[in-house]
Formats: structure tokens, sequence, C-alpha cells
């Protein structure tokens, strides 16, 4: 058993938490987050520099030739320098649904360009209606003229106001919830009949609404086998989820630091707050947290590409089931033991919290991901399996 | 032993709830049930529209304005007036003056509160006196007729908004540090006062922080003795027992989360239908209950005249709790719904637009006030005296 990193992974994990700390400070960050554009195309473009954007593609793709192993060490990075850019809507998500699924034409299309940081592709795959079942798709994709014709509304577009393209999620055939008939496209932005409707998120980061209406597409733009969508949409959801999961980790490990800072500095009563014994109870117990949370994201990485759908499905869902309620109580409990001050817009405590809210309920609350972890158990018991 | 409320008191629920049905303003229930807030003037307008009715200062003496409620009839009124706060001059204040005030500060401020001619804020906390509140460090230096005041207050809630403020300074640093606080009106437009904003991680603007620097104000303007302060205080604290723990205000937010629920959908199902939310909400509603028996008990021993103890920190711990499960049941159910800054209404999230907000906000709940953690020291030390019931 050995969970070290290897050379290459520790640098690359070293370099993005010193690059995040010296140039994406607090203060930088919230200057991002409040220009027009809600991101910062310089650092973004740094990223990719560095092969952050390209670190789980193929080198022939221009990328870095990791995977899932490197993909979180520079989400916990960027998770604990609250980095808003869209490294999960496009790096993991849009980006792998290429590598996966793409013709040479959309790999070339795509791939080097996401991988430098001069393209952004977003997933939208959400409907109101849909929640989280991924199978309820009600945008339809009809074959018109050896083309297609989408219509339909997806919400909840991580990224959207910021993409040059969409990997959309719609039905070519079947029933509202049916598991077959999903099909997967490449969408422009610019493509007429497109339209998002973006907003500044809770977070900081940008989302959208996604309004088709009769957009008219080119064979080319199918992504994937017609009817066959599925697999891959739930295999890039665990991969978002896994790497949503390192970035809950690096907000909630800064959180830990912060609170154990503050509850030894400030005092009250004459001493230090660390010194109640409820206090030193309650930062251990945010420390159990942030420990198990980096075992089960550790986990569910190892198992994000196994050969098994069921069963790297359990291990993703038991890792957002537990991390979703870590992250709340670590969120809750680093502004509670701050106090007022907590409570301020000026602090980056308010900050992590909002992010790690986000995330509880980002592809399905704890709940959500409990149950399915059930559900799958009933269909592989011992799985996961011992590696 | 009996639950239910007499025949008297189901014929007043029915007049008051008939009254209320009609009488809110429909963007006043609205910025209710969604949890938007409120502005200064939405308060304005309907207290003054409650006190038309008689039905302001419920939790005043008859002789000062009061409907002369028992204290059962005033829960029930709660309950149905569900939500939409009052101002601190009318919860908190007014019954402070009425019980320590002067017969010249009652006259003067009473009625003023009643009409909101004046807006009050509450002036305790400080950077350095959080949960160790005695360790104030504001001053207060009497000068001829007057006292200087110098130090700084933090948290303070709608200091924005107020004409006035009801202060705890420190009036003698020898002896005990309780022993040398006072309680002080102070008028918000003296010469040396400064409000500098503080945003909270709702986005919204509640909270300030207040500076003094050599601000005069008349000794007259004392509240009881020189350090009676802390006494004062704790009688605030103690006084509003029964709605500290905010039945009310669940209730209504419960019955939302229901409503939300049925509306929103999963994989094209009403999320009601959800096991896993049917527990969560279920579950959220019998916690809400026990805080409402509990509340019950609390009640019928004040009716009973028996004398405040520390059920005001257990219904706090207990009802704190109960809002902040609700409020995060909020976000869930809205789920990307929620994910909009403020604006986002435009997008047609209305209901789910202030569900972030909100629950940002709930968190404060366990500091404010006493926090839990002091909350939890009372209630020790109450125990381990031999006081528990």
């Amino acid at each position: 058993m050995n969970f070290d990193l290897s050379e290459e992974q520790t640098m690359l994990r070293d370099a993005a938490q010193k690059f995040l700390r010296a140039e994406y400070g607090f203060d930088a960050r919230n200057k991002i987050v409040a220009s027009e554009p809600g991101m910062s195309r310089e650092h973004w473009r740094r990223f990719g520099e560095f092969g952050w954007l390209g670190v789980a593609l193929p080198e022939a793709d221009g990328g870095f030739g990791g995977g899932i192993v490197e993909t979180i060490q520079v989400a916990e990075a960027l998770g604990a320098a609250l980095a808003v850019e869209p490294y999960l809507a496009s790096t993991v998500l849009g980006a792998q649904a290429v590598a996966r699924a793409g013709s040479p034409a959309q790999r070339s299309t795509w791939l080097p360009g996401l991988a430098s940081g001069e393209l952004i592709l977003s997933l939208a795959h959400t409907e109101v209606d849909a929640r989280h079942d991924l199978a309820h798709v009600q945008t339809r994709a009809t074959a018109k003229g050896g083309g297609w014709v989408l219509s339909g509304r997806k919400s909840g577009v991580l990224g959207a106001p910021w993409a040059d393209g969409f990997v959309v999620v719609t039905r070519t055939s079947g029933a509202v919830n049916e598991r077959q008939g999903i099909s997967l496209f490449l969408v422009g932005a610019s493509t007429p009949g497109v339209q998002v409707t973006g907003y500044k998120v809770y977070d900081g980061s940008r989302a959208g609404d996604l309004r088709l209406d009769d957009v008219v597409l080119g064979e080319g733009a199918l992504l994937g086998t017609e009817g066959e969508g599925l697999a891959l949409l739930e295999h890039l959801i665990d991969l978002g989820i896994v790497a949503a999961c390192a970035d809950a980790l690096g907000a909630m490990g800064a959180l830990l630091r912060k609170t154990g800072e503050y509850v030894s500095t400030r005092k009250q009563f004459d001493v230090p707050i660390a010194s109640f014994q409820v206090i030193q109870h309650r930062l251990v117990d945010m420390f159990a947290a942030v420990e198990a949370t980096r075992s089960l994201v550790l986990m569910a990485a190892l198992h994000a590409e196994h050969l098994d759908a069921v069963t790297r499905s359990r291990a993703v869902s038991a890792a957002k089931a537990a991390i979703g309620e870590r992250a709340r109580f670590v969120a809750q409990q680093a502004v509670q033991l701050h106090g007022g001050v907590g409570m301020t817009e000026e602090l980056d405590i308010g900050h992590y919290f909002r992010r790690l809210t986000l995330f509880c309920n980002l592809f399905g609350s704890a709940d959500h991901h409990l149950q399915r972890f059930a559900a799958l158990a009933a269909v592989a018991p011992n799985s996961p399996p011992p590696r | 032993m009996d639950i239910d409320f007499s025949p008297q008191d189901r014929a007043f629920q029915q007049e008051v709830r008939a009254w209320f049905k009609t009488h809110t303003p429909a963007d006043l229930k609205r910025k209710t049930v969604t949890g938007e807030m409120l502005q200064k003037d939405d308060i304005v307008q309907w207290q003054r529209r409650l006190d038309a009715q008689g039905w302001l200062v419920t939790g005043w003496p008859k002789e000062h304005g009061g409907p002369g409620w028992t204290p059962t009839q005033r829960y029930i009124f709660d309950l149905e007036r569900a939500a939409a706060s009052l101002s601190m001059g009318v919860i908190m204040l007014g019954p402070v003056l009425i019980a320590f005030g002067t017969p010249e500060q009652k006259a003067q401020y009473l009625p003023r509160i009643r009409r909101c001619d004046d807006w009050w804020c509450q002036g305790y906390s400080e950077p350095g006196a959080g949960s160790d509140l005695a360790s104030l460090k504001t001053t207060a230096v009497a000068d001829g007729d007057d006292y200087i005041v110098n130090g700084s207050k933090i948290w303070t809630t709608y200091a924005h908004w107020a004409t006035h403020m009801f202060c705890l300074v420190r009036t003698s640093s020898t002896g005990k540090k309780q022993g040398g606080i006072s309680f002080l009106l102070i008028e918000m437009d003296r010469a040396g006062i400064e409000v500098k904003p503080i945003v909270s991680i709702d986005g919204e603007h509640h909270l300030n922080q207040v500076f003094f620097t050599d601000v005069r104000v008349p000794r007259k303007n004392l509240v009881g003795r020189e350090g009676q302060g802390w006494d004062i205080a704790k009688y605030l604290l103690t006084h509003e027992r029964t709605s500290i723990a905010g039945v009310a205000d669940c209730k209504a937010h419960l019955a939302n989360l229901y409503a939300a629920a049925d509306e929103r959908r999963s994989g094209g199902r009403p999320l009601a239908e959800d096991g896993a939310m049917r527990l969560k909400l279920a579950r959220a509603e019998i916690e809400l209950m026990a805080l409402e028996y509990t509340n019950f008990r609390v009640l019928a021993a004040t009716a009973a005249g028996k004398a405040p103890g520390p059920e005001s920190s257990l219904l706090k711990t207990m009802g704190t709790a109960v809002q902040q499960t609700l409020s995060e049941l909020d976000v869930e159910i809205a789920a990307e719904m929620a994910w909009p800054w403020h604006e986002g209404g435009e997008l047609g999230h209305g209901r789910y637009a202030h569900a972030m907000p909100r629950y940002c906000f709930s968190r404060a709940a366990t500091i404010y006030g006493g926090s839990d953690e002091v909350q939890k020291n009372v209630l020790a030390k109450m125990l381990l005296a031999g006081g528990a019931r």
C-alpha cells in the first residue's frame, strides 16, 4: 500500500499551491470576482502554461498526460485559493467529454485550446425539473438534413457566461426518464438560437441558464454514439464530483488552519478562547472531518477510472455523501468559532463558507448520494473490491 | 393537564387570524415567506398599521398602550403574526423604560416608539467584548450635566437606520466589572458619532460599527442608576423569554419549505415525494414540535407567575438550532435555483432567490445575543448548581 504522490505529482501540487498563494491572494481574487468578466483570462492562460488545464489530457492532444490524481492536486489548490475560474466546468467536465468521446476532428478543434486556456467548454446537462436525475432529459435533438436541430432549456450551467462552447445533453429518442436515447452535442456559444443568461453565483463564480431554440448543427456536432450518451455523462459527473470534493478539501483545510490561528489569538475573559475545552474539541472535530475528507477524496479518485461503472459510482457517491456532511460542518463551525467577524464579507471565512455551501448541493446533496450508494449496493453488494 | 387553548383563546386566535389575513400587505407577506430582507420603511409602515389597531406594543402594560393580553394571548398573537420582525424599540427598549425609566423618560420616549418616530438600535458588543460582554470598554465619564462617551460598538444592527441607541457603557472601572456598567440612551445625531457599515456574508448591510469620540450625552439619558446597566441588560434577556425561540417564524418557514418541496421537481416528480427529503422535513417538523412544547411549558410557568429562570438560554439554543436547520433545507431544496447572487430574481428564481442569503445570515443566530457556547455555559452552571427541574 502506497499513498505517496509521484515526484511529478508532488511538483505539480507544490507549484500550484505556491503560485496561487503568491498570485491569487484574497485581495487579488476579490478584484477578479468584482471585474466585469468575473474571471481572470490572464491567470487562466498562466494555468494553461503550467499544464494545469491539460493535466488529464493525452500529450497528443496538447495535454500533460496525467489523470484524476493529477486533477485533484490542482483542484485542491484552487479550492484553498477560492479561485473562481472554470476548472471544474471546463477542464474537468468539458474537456473530459471531448477527450473520452471526441472524433479526431472534435479533439483537434477543442483539446489543444482547452489545454492552453484559449478555449472554455462547459457541460450543459441539468434541467429545472431533473434535479440530479441525469436521465431526466427533455431537451430534444432531431435529425434533419444530415445534421441536427436542438431545442430546450438548461439550468445551472457552470461557467456559462465564459464558455466558447457547450457539451449539451439532449434526448434523440425515448421517453423523458429513459436511460437510452441520450445524446451529447458540441455546440458553439455563438451558434444562432443559443441564448445564455449568465449570473454571478454566491461563491463568486459565474453560471447561467441556457436556452436553445431550433439550434441547427452539422453532422459533426454529435459527440460519441447517438442514444448512448448516458454512460459517458455518468462518468463525467463522477469525475466532476471527485474534483469538486478535492476543491472542497482545499477550502476545508484552509478553514481549519485559519480557525486554529484565530482561536489562538482571540482573547475573551482575559485568555485566548483556544484555552476553552469546548473550542478545543470543536477544532478537533473539524480536524477529523478534514482528515476523513482527504481519505475519501483519495478513495474516490482511486476508483474514478474503475472499469466497472457500479464500483466506480459507489465509491464516488460514498465520498460525496460523507464529504458533503463534513464540508457543511467545517464551514459552519469556522464561522461559529470566528464569531461576528466570521459573518463579515471582509474576511475570507464567509467566502469559504459560501463555496462549501454550494458544494454541498452540487451534483446532488449528501442524501442523494447516500440513496445512490445504497441503491448501487443492492446491485453490487461487495464493491468496492480491495485494490 | 390540558394542552388545548381555552375557548376564549381559540376565539381570540380566530379574530387575530382573520385580521392578519386581510391586513398584511402583500409585499410584506412575500418578503416574509421568501426570507427577503425587510427595509426600514416596510417595518415602520407595518408597525404603524399594527399600532392603529392597538396591537403593536403587545408586551407593554395597558397604561402605556399595551392591549392587556395574557401571556397566552400574546403567544397566539405572535404565532398568527408569523415573522415580520418588529423594531428593537418596541421589543426591547420599551419594557426596559417601563421597568427602570424615569417618568420623564417614559413620557418622552414611549409614545415616540409606538408612533415609530424614533428608531432604536442596541449598542452592546464591542470589538473586544463579545462572549465576554462584561469586559466592555466604551466609557461614559461624568462632566457637569453630561457624560462624555468614548469607544466603539460593533455588530450594531440597523445603526444606519437609527435615530437613537440604547447602549451599555462603563461608568466605573473599579470593583467587579459588571458593577461598573450603565445603561445610557444616546441620540445618533450627536457630534462625534460615526457609523461604519459592515456587509455580512449574505451580501447585505444589516450590521455596523459605531464609533464614539468625545460624544456629549446629557446625564438625564441614564436609565436606572449608575452601575445598574448589567442588571437591566439581564432583565431584557429574560423578558422576552417565549419569543426568543422563534416558534412562529419557524412555523411559517416550515410551511414554505413544504410548499417549495411540492413545487420543485426531481426526475420530473415532486421533490416532496423523495424519501430522504420527506424524512428531513419530518425530522425538522418534529424538532419544531419539541421546541414549541418546551416553549408552551415556559409560557404556562410565566402565566402562573413563576420567576424568570434560565429558560431563555435553553429556548435560544433549541430555537436557533431549528432555525438553522430550516435555512439549510431551504438551500438544499432550491439546489441550483439558489445560486444566483441577489439580482438573480430576474431569472424567475423568485421563491428561491433568498434561500442562500437567509441561510448565510441564519449562522449569526448562534453568535448574537450570547453565543451558543455562552448559553450552554449558563445552562451548565444552572445544572451543576442543582437548579434543574
